[in-house]
C-alpha cells in the first residue's frame, strides 16, 4: 500500500499549481478558523480575569449579574447570612469598581479598584515587588504589572497618584495570571479604603468571596443562598456564566461563529472545487490505473491521502501562521486578547477534516464511478 | 498446436435502453493461442474495442463467456477481475495514458507498485524494461519531454513489466508515423511475443497487417473473416 500512497503523493505535489491552491485554500481557512475562535477564547479568558485572578471558590452575587464589572452591590446582612450557612468555612466580602486616578502629566486614566477584605486580604494578587502588610500602610494600594501597567506610567513602589482627589501610594507590584478585557489597570487595596476612596451606594459588597469547608457543602450552600435570593456561583460556574453572557447576549459569540463558519465555507468551495478539478483532470489516469489492475478501495485510499494529506499540511500551516500573528500582535499591541486554546485547535482540526472529508467524498464518487472501458473508448 | 491462451464464447454486447439498444458486439466466438499475435480489425464502430474489452476484463458482456488460460474471467469478483487484469493482461492503451506528473521510470513501474513491489525495486526493473525498449536514458525524464515514438514505447514497457501472458494493444500506431509504427510492431514481435505469451492488436492500420499471424476482420459487431497471415492469409470464417 506505500507504493501507491507513494504514487498518490506524487501525483498531487507534482501538479504545483493545484497543490498551492490547494494548501493555501486549507491553510487561509484554517487562519481565518483559529484566528478567529482565538480572538473570542481571548476575550471570555479576558472577561473572567477577575474572577481567575481573585481564585475563589463560591461567589456569591446579585442574580443579574452577568459581568465581573457591572456588579450590583448586596446588602451587608448577606454577608452574615452566608457565614452563618453550614459548610461555609469563611465568607468575605469583595468591593470591585473604577475609579480615576490623575496621571502626573494631569492626564486621567480609569483604574479597576478591588478592595480586599480586611482581615483575611482573601483573593490577594502575588506579589512581585513589596510587602503585602504595607496595604495597610496610609494610602497604600497595589498595582498589578499586567498589559495595562504603563497606562500608569510605570510606577514604582513609593510612587504616589492623586486617586479620586485622594492620595494614592504605590506600596506593591503584583502579577496576575489575565488581564482584564476592558484595558485599564487594576489597583488592589483594602475594602476599607476602597469604599472611602470611591463614591458608592448604600450598599458596598460587590461579591461575597466564600470557601466551602468541602466540595461536598457547595450544592447546599447554593441552595440556601438562593433562598435568600441571590445567586452563588462556583469559580468554573462564574466564567460559563460570563461566556454565555458574551456568546449569546451580546451578539460577539455569533458574530464570531457566522465569521467561523464563512471561514469554513470559503474553505471547503476552493478545497472541493480544486480538488475535484484536480481529479477530473486526472479521472482517465485513475480509469487506466483500474485497467492495470488497481482495485477501488486502492484508489480510493491514494484519494483519502491527498485530501488528508492536504489539509494536515495546510491545518499546519494555518495553525503555524495564526500563531505567529497572534505573537506578533501581542507584543505589538498590549491589550490584544487572543488564546489559541486546545479547543480551538481541536475545531479547526475538525473543519478541516470535514473538508478533507467533502473534498474526498465528491471525488471519491467521480473515480469509483470511472469505467476502465471509457480509456479504451478514448 | 499451442494452448489456448484466449477464447471467447457467444460474446454479446449492447449498450444502451431496452427500446434504443444498440449492439456493439453480435455473439463472437474466436480463440487466440500462445505464440500468436492476433489481430482485430475493422472500420470504426464495427466493436473492435468493446470486443478486446470484454476479453481483458474491463467491459463485461450481456451474455457469452470469456475464458483466459482455463478461467472464466467474467465469473470472479472485482477484486479477483482486477487482480486478473494485474497479473495476466499488459495493456497499450490508443492514448498511452501516461501520467504527466511522474517520471518515464515511475509509469513504467505502476504495474508492478500496483503489485505491492518494494517502490526501489519496481524502479530498478522499469529501468531494465525501459533498456529493452530503447529509452532507458529518458528515465527521470517527464513523458511530456518524449516524443510520440517514445511515448509508445513507454507504454509498452509498463504493459510488459509485469511480465503479462496477454498484452493487449489498442490501436498502438494511430499516432505514430509508418515507418515509426511498423517500427514498433516490429519490435513487438520480435522481441514480446514467445510461445508463452499471445499479443491482441486492435487496429485499423493497414500498414501493419502484414505481421499478423491472424486477422479478425469484424463489422457490424461480427467477425466477418478471419484471415490468416496478414492480407493474404487462408479465410477461415
Amino acid at each position: 500500500m506505500r507504493g501507491i500512497l507513494r504514487v498518490a503523493f506524487k501525483l498531487l505535489v507534482n501538479d504545483r499549481g493545484k497543490f498551492a491552491a490547494l494548501i493555501v485554500g486549507i491553510t487561509f481557512a484554517v487562519f481565518l478558523m483559529v484566528q478567529l475562535t482565538s480572538v473570542f477564547s481571548g476575550i471570555l479568558t479576558k472577561a473572567s480575569a477577575t474572577i481567575i485572578n481573585v481564585g475563589a471558590s463560591v461567589w456569591v452575587m446579585d442574580p443579574a449579574v452577568n459581568n465581573p464589572l457591572n456588579s450590583i452591590q448586596l446588602p451587608d446582612y448577606i454577608l452574615d447570612a452566608v457565614r452563618s450557612i453550614d459548610g461555609v468555612k469563611y465568607a468575605v466580602p469583595l468591593y470591585s469598581g473604577v475609579a480615576l486616578v490623575k496621571l502626573h502629566d494631569g492626564v486621567y486614566q480609569p483604574a479597576t479598584v478591588m478592595g480586599l477584605d480586611d482581615a483575611s486580604l482573601v483573593g490577594r494578587p502575588e506579589l512581585i515587588a513589596g510587602k503585602i502588610d504595607d496595604i495597610f500602610a496610609d494610602n497604600g494600594f497595589i498595582v498589578v504589572k499586567d498589559e495595562e501597567f504603563s497606562k500608569l506610567e510605570n510606577p514604582e513602589i513609593g510612587t504616589t497618584f492623586e486617586i479620586n482627589d485622594h492620595r494614592g501610594v504605590v506600596v506593591g507590584i503584583a502579577k496576575v495570571a489575565s488581564s482584564t478585557l476592558f484595558g485599564i489597570p487594576t489597583l488592589y487595596t483594602t475594602f476599607t479604603r476602597a469604599i472611602q476612596y470611591i463614591p458608592s451606594t448604600r450598599f458596598t459588597i460587590a461579591y461575597i468571596l466564600v470557601e466551602p469547608k468541602s466540595d461536598k457543602d457547595i450544592p447546599y450552600i447554593k441552595n440556601q443562598v438562593a433562598q435568600a435570593g441571590y445567586l452563588a456561583l462556583t469559580n468554573t460556574e462564574f466564567q460559563q456564566l460570563i461566556a454565555n453572557y458574551y456568546k449569546y447576549q451580546t451578539g460577539i459569540g455569533t458574530n464570531i461563529l457566522i465569521m467561523t463558519l464563512i471561514s469554513f465555507l470559503v474553505g471547503l468551495s476552493i478545497c472541493g472545487q480544486t480538488f475535484y478539478t484536480f481529479v477530473l483532470e486526472n479521472l482517465d489516469k485513475f480509469g487506466a490505473l483500474k485497467a492495470i489492475g488497481a482495485k477501488g478501495y486502492e484508489l480510493v485510499y491514494m484519494i483519502l491521502f491527498q485530501t488528508l494529506f492536504t489539509g494536515f499540511t495546510g491545518y499546519g500551516l494555518g495553525v503555524g501562521l495564526c500563531s505567529l500573528l497572534i505573537a506578533v500582535a501581542k507584543n505589538k499591541v498590549p491589550n490584544y486578547a487572543a488564546d489559541i486554546t486546545y479547543f480551538n485547535l481541536g475545531m479547526a482540526f475538525l473543519m478541516v477534516l470535514i473538508i478533507s472529508g467533502v473534498s474526498s467524498f465528491i471525488a471519491v464518487r467521480k473515480v469509483i464511478k470511472i469505467e476502465p472501458f471509457d480509456i479504451f473508448r478514448g | 498446436m499451442a494452448e489456448v491462451a484466449v477464447q471467447a464464447v457467444e460474446l454479446v454486447k449492447w449498450f444502451g435502453a431496452e427500446d434504443i439498444r444498440t449492439y456493439a458486439v453480435r455473439e463472437v466466438s474466436f480463440e487466440a493461442r500462445f505464440g500468436e499475435m492476433l489481430y482485430i480489425t475493422g472500420p470504426s464502430g464495427s466493436g473492435k474495442t468493446t470486443l478486446l474489452s470484454m476479453i481483458s476484463g474491463i467491459l463485461r458482456p450481456n451474455s457469452g463467456t470469456v475464458v483466459v488460460e482455463g478461467k472464466e474471467i467474467w465469473r470472479l469478483s472485482p477484486n479477483e477481475l482486477a487482480d486478473f487484469r494485474l497479473h495476466t493482461v499488459g495493456f497499450v492503451f490508443q492514448d498511452y495514458h501516461l501520467f504527466p506528473k511522474l517520471t518515464t521510470a515511475e509509469n513504467v513501474a505502476l504495474p508492478l507498485i500496483l503489485k505491492k513491489q518494494d517502490w526501489d525495486e519496481s524502479l530498478r526493473l522499469a529501468l531494465e524494461f525501459l533498456d529493452v525498449v530503447g529509452i532507458k536514458d529518458r528515465a527521470q525524464l517527464p513523458p511530456s519531454r518524449l516524443s510520440g515514438g517514445e511515448q509508445q514505447r513507454v507504454a509498452l514497457a509498463r504493459a510488459i513489466v509485469s511480465r503479462p501472458d496477454i498484452l493487449i494493444f489498442d490501436e498502438p500506431t494511430a499516432s505514430l508515423d509508418g515507418a515509426t509504427g511498423r517500427k514498433i510492431i516490429g519490435f513487438i514481435k520480435e522481441n514480446l511475443l514467445n510461445e508463452h505469451r499471445c499479443i491482441l492488436i486492435v487496429t485499423h492500420d493497414a500498414r501493419i497487417f502484414e505481421y499478423a499471424d491472424r486477422n479478425l476482420k469484424m463489422e457490424d459487431g461480427r467477425i466477418v473473416e478471419i484471415v490468416n497471415g496478414g492480407m493474404g492469409g487462408l479465410s477461415e470464417a
